[in-house]
């Protein structure tokens, strides 16, 4: 571990950035733990001042301040809301860098990230060992949710309510793709992502599906790695790196005009965080660009490009919708998920606070399972309210948190990715 | 008491969970809104009942530890500031509404209850509620009371201090007195709260606030005026007022403001006008015609050059989008945004921009001028880096300037920010040497071991 005096120095990169906030302190209007703990560390402002206060030696305790730096959704909220335009998540992201080059990568983290992300072969094998013994450990919960719990005492799974690993992973239904355009004139890359391909592969037959149907013709090659945003969260730049690395390398050898995912944090990584973030190999540097500027949300992609409208005769099935923050937060799209839930001619509800985080932040849920579920449990409130029979979304992590909140509430109700919707209606 | 005996008291009071006393902790509440060095307090305690406030304050008096009550920290003149070992006390614990009363139309709320949360309750009851600061999607209603908050509205609905009919306070040894009523008519011994209003925690610890409430309008219309020089621009305001007629908003933006407002939203402004006046009137529909078709006519004698009317509810968003806009744009040009509030009677605003002008310019200074024209409630906005020293001293200089322009022309030091840590060198310049003198009379004996917010006003003796 390196002395304070480095730590402080190290930080001072950041002081350009830290000086924008000018501690007005709007950001307690919209922070979804600061509305739980009304802590002023636990909201932006504070962080930043005690990112400061390290950075100019005023204060002695960085555990302290690594502490409460993870006390954070990496929602991006409060950067959306800044009168002074602070790139919060950016000072945030490099922070977590600064800090876990000064304390290291915890013990777990170091296997999971560099053992297994790395290594994307090892990483399938093991959860599809997962997905054959996962019985044993859990029990269905509700069937609509396809939700399941502990059947002993585990402390990692807690009283979660989730959904468990599928039986046969997206990679294995559809291994790879590479069909020409179709009647559409245009062909995509298709980004798969983790969480799509392990927990919800009729997520990506959806999309599959969806594509075909539109005539676009499909580049999906296999040996996709993640994306990167867990690692990156956890300041593991060298494995962000790597994984952006493998990604590109394989992504780049095909032709397509748009490369789209249906994981709000596999876009907004993709075409925000790998040109920002990555300091690999820099002749990589104007592939990363490229695939950036033509990466795009799934529904924004059928909506804007393809200009699928909405039927005019809803009576469907009734659907409310949650905003993923880093869709609406990170790229400030809104409206094309609606537009498509309607186009699949369902009944759309609005419900109270859709652009409110459902707490899940990714490895927030897992450091701090409570609060993530105290505003989760609020998210799910909201969805009831709205009187819907679905609750669509279009991230499957949010998913995966929902389908938690909502099974633990006994909802009557299911969890859908917006192009699951709009696959049905075809 | 030792310290580690104190914490324990404290911990006995309150309850363990709600006394910060690590160091992130205290860090994170060594600062508010202003642009002033930050002061790390030795505690920070968060009460949930009246009653666990009142044995705090009781407490720190008892140990004579300085005492500062916090709300969301927003405060914009160093009044939440601690002094240095001092205690935080956090109000956001005490965030209930205790009642919206819609026959005799007030409301009873705890200190640490959000404005606009209040607000948007009591417009849910078909009542309004009009002190809007522009903070209150955050600030307290026991910080707006301490400071005398405004906002937008000030120039036909009047302020904070309109609205306080009464309250509960802690005095500092953790006796509660009790001011004012549910009545709208109220005589019973001195006008205690009158007295606590802008009082920026110095007085007493805010317990229970009753708040007058109002009908709210039942139309409005809003409208955009371009004119060619900020002198017409002010003309119009005299005139639009000495044709009795109290617009609810009357917001004025200089083109320099315009100019960075445009650049930040790209909405479509004028960007080679000397300057804009954004206007609402509001009231009943056919008042609210009259006075609009009078103000039009008003803004094109005074030489408008274009007026937009807006016809719908998004319209009207816009018009007061550009205004919301004023702030955040300004704020994004420099790293550090000095917002200030000399006020002047609403005659000398045409004065008052013109010295700006040209301390701006002989400081080599950038700064921003919008504010509430309808009120002389100025927020000349200075735009710097605190980092570049020989710039700031230009800064501090510069403040000094217009606090002297803004009282040479009988305005005032703040009109809504407070005088706080920020300008209490300023106090006895505006008032007299016997004002501050009797001022710290008054608290000293309220107050004698000088533990509540010190140094705040009326300065450190």
């Amino acid at each position: 571990m390196a002395d304070i005096h480095k730590l402080a120095q190290m930080l001072k990169e950041l002081d350009d950035q830290l000086v924008g906030c000018m501690r007005c302190g709007m950001c307690q209007a919209v922070c979804p733990i600061f509305k739980l703990s009304g802590k002023e560390t636990d909201v932006t402002r504070g962080k930043l001042a005690l990112l400061d206060g390290l950075a100019s030696e005023m204060l002695t305790d960085p555990e302290g301040v690594n502490e409460k730096l993870n006390r954070c959704l990496l929602c991006g909220t409060c950067q959306a809301n800044c009168p002074s335009g602070v790139s919060v998540m950016d000072i945030f992201l490099k922070a977590r860098a600064i800090m876990t080059g000064y304390f290291g990568l915890s013990p777990a983290k170091k296997a999971i990230f560099r053992g297994l992300l790395k290594n994307p072969k090892l990483f399938n094998a093991l959860t599809e060992m997962g997905a054959k013994f996962q019985g044993i450990f859990t029990k269905k919960v509700d069937d609509m949710l396809g939700s399941s719990c502990a059947r002993f005492n585990a402390p990692i799974i807690a009283d979660r309510h989730f959904n468990t690993l599928a039986s046969k992973p997206f990679r294995k239904i559809v291994p790879e793709m590479d069909t020409p355009a179709g009647s559409s004139g245009l062909r995509v890359a298709f980004y798969v992502g983790c969480v799509i391909d392990k927990i919800y592969p009729q997520v990506g037959e959806a999309i599959l599906k969806v594509l075909k149907h539109h005539g676009v013709g499909v580049y999906m090659p296999s040996g996709q790695a993640c994306c990167g945003i867990p690692v990156l969260s956890s300041g593991d730049t060298s494995t962000f790196d790597t994984l952006v690395g493998m990604n590109v390398d394989i992504l780049k050898e095909g032709e397509f005009d748009y490369l789209v995912t249906g994981c709000a944090s596999c876009t907004s990584t993709i075409k925000e965080l790998w040109p920002h973030m990555y300091k690999g190999d820099s002749s990589r540097t104007y592939d990363i660009g490229v695939l950036a500027r033509k990466t795009m949300d799934i529904s924004q992609f059928l909506v804007d490009v393809l200009k699928v409208e909405p039927k005019e005769l809803a009576g469907g099935r009734s659907v409310t919708y949650h905003d993923p923050c880093h869709l609406k937060n990170s790229l400030g799209i809104t409206a094309q998920p609606r537009t498509l839930i309607k186009a699949a001619g369902c009944d759309f509800k609005e419900m109270t606070d859709a652009g409110t985080c459902c707490g899940c932040g990714g490895s927030f849920n897992i450091a701090h399972y409570e609060l993530s579920r105290e505003i989760g449990s609020r998210k799910a409130d909201n969805i009831i309210a709205s009187k819907a029979k679905v609750a669509a979304t279009s991230c499957p992590a949010c998913m995966l948190q929902i389908t938690d909140m909502l099974s633990q509430k006994g909802a009557d109700m299911s969890v859908r990715h917006v192009i699951e919707l709009y696959a049905d209606s075809l | 008491m030792t310290k580690e005996a104190i914490i324990k008291e404290f911990e006995t009071i309150a309850g363990a969970e709600n006394v910060m006393t690590g160091e992130t902790d205290r860090h994170a509440y060594s600062y508010d809104a202003a642009v002033l060095d930050s002061v790390m307090p030795a505690l920070v305690v968060r009460p949930r009942t009246s009653e666990v406030l009142g044995a705090v304050t009781k407490l720190c008096n008892d140990n004579g530890l300085p005492l500062t009550v916090r709300g969301a920290g927003t405060n914009l003149s160093g009044g939440t500031i601690p002094h240095p070992g001092g205690v935080v006390v956090l109000t956001n614990g005490l965030n209930r509404i205790l009642e919206i009363n819609e026959a005799d139309m007030y409301a009873v709320v705890e200190p640490g209850v959000v404005t606009a949360q209040f607000a948007a309750e009591v417009a849910k009851r078909g009542l309004f509620y009009p002190p809007d600061p522009g903070s209150q999607a955050v600030s307290t209603l026991g910080g707006n009371v301490a400071e005398n908050a405004g906002g937008l509205r000030g120039l036909k609905y009047g302020v904070t201090k309109d609205y306080v009919m009464g309250m509960d306070f802690w005095d500092v040894n953790g006796e509660l007195v009790k001011t004012g009523s549910r009545t709208v008519k109220c005589v019973t011994g001195y006008n205690l709260a009158g007295l606590m209003v802008a009082s920026e925690g110095t007085l007493g610890v805010f317990d229970k606030i009753i708040l007058k409430l109002v009908p709210p309008a039942q139309a409005a219309k809003s409208m955009m005026a371009v004119f060619p020089s900020m002198k017409a621009a002010s003309e119009t305001v005299a005139s639009i007022i000495a044709n009795k007629i109290v617009p609810a908003t009357l917001e004025m933006m200089d083109n320099f403001t315009i100019r960075t407002v445009e650049n930040f939203r790209g909405a479509g402004l004028p960007v080679d006008a000397a300057a804009l006046l954004l206007i609402e009137v509001d009231g009943h529909p056919g008042q609210v015609a009259d006075e609009a078709a009078v103000v039009e006519r008003i803004c094109k004698e005074n030489g408008a050059t274009e007026l937009h009317v807006a016809k719908d509810a998004a319209e009207r968003d816009a018009v007061w989008q550009a205004r919301r806009d004023a702030l955040p744009a300004l704020a994004n040009l420099k790293p550090t945004c000095v917002l200030e509030d000399a006020t002047v009677p609403r005659s000398k605003i045409p004065a008052m921009i013109e010295a700006l002008e040209e301390i701006a310019k002989k400081l080599d200074l950038t700064i921003g001028t919008f504010g509430h024209a309808g009120d002389g409630n100025l927020h000349p906005t200075i735009l710097t880096d605190k980092r570049n020293k020989e710039e700031w001293e230009r800064v501090e200089k510069g403040i000094d300037m217009i606090f002297d322009k803004a009282l040479s022309m009988g305005g005032t030091l703040s009109g809504e920010h407070g005088i706080g840590l920020a300008k209490s060198k300023y106090l006895a310049q505006e008032t007299s040497k016997a004002t501050l003198a009797y001022a710290r009379r008054m608290k000293s004996v309220l107050d004698p071991k000088g533990i509540l917010n010190p140094d705040k006003i009326v300065g450190a003796e």
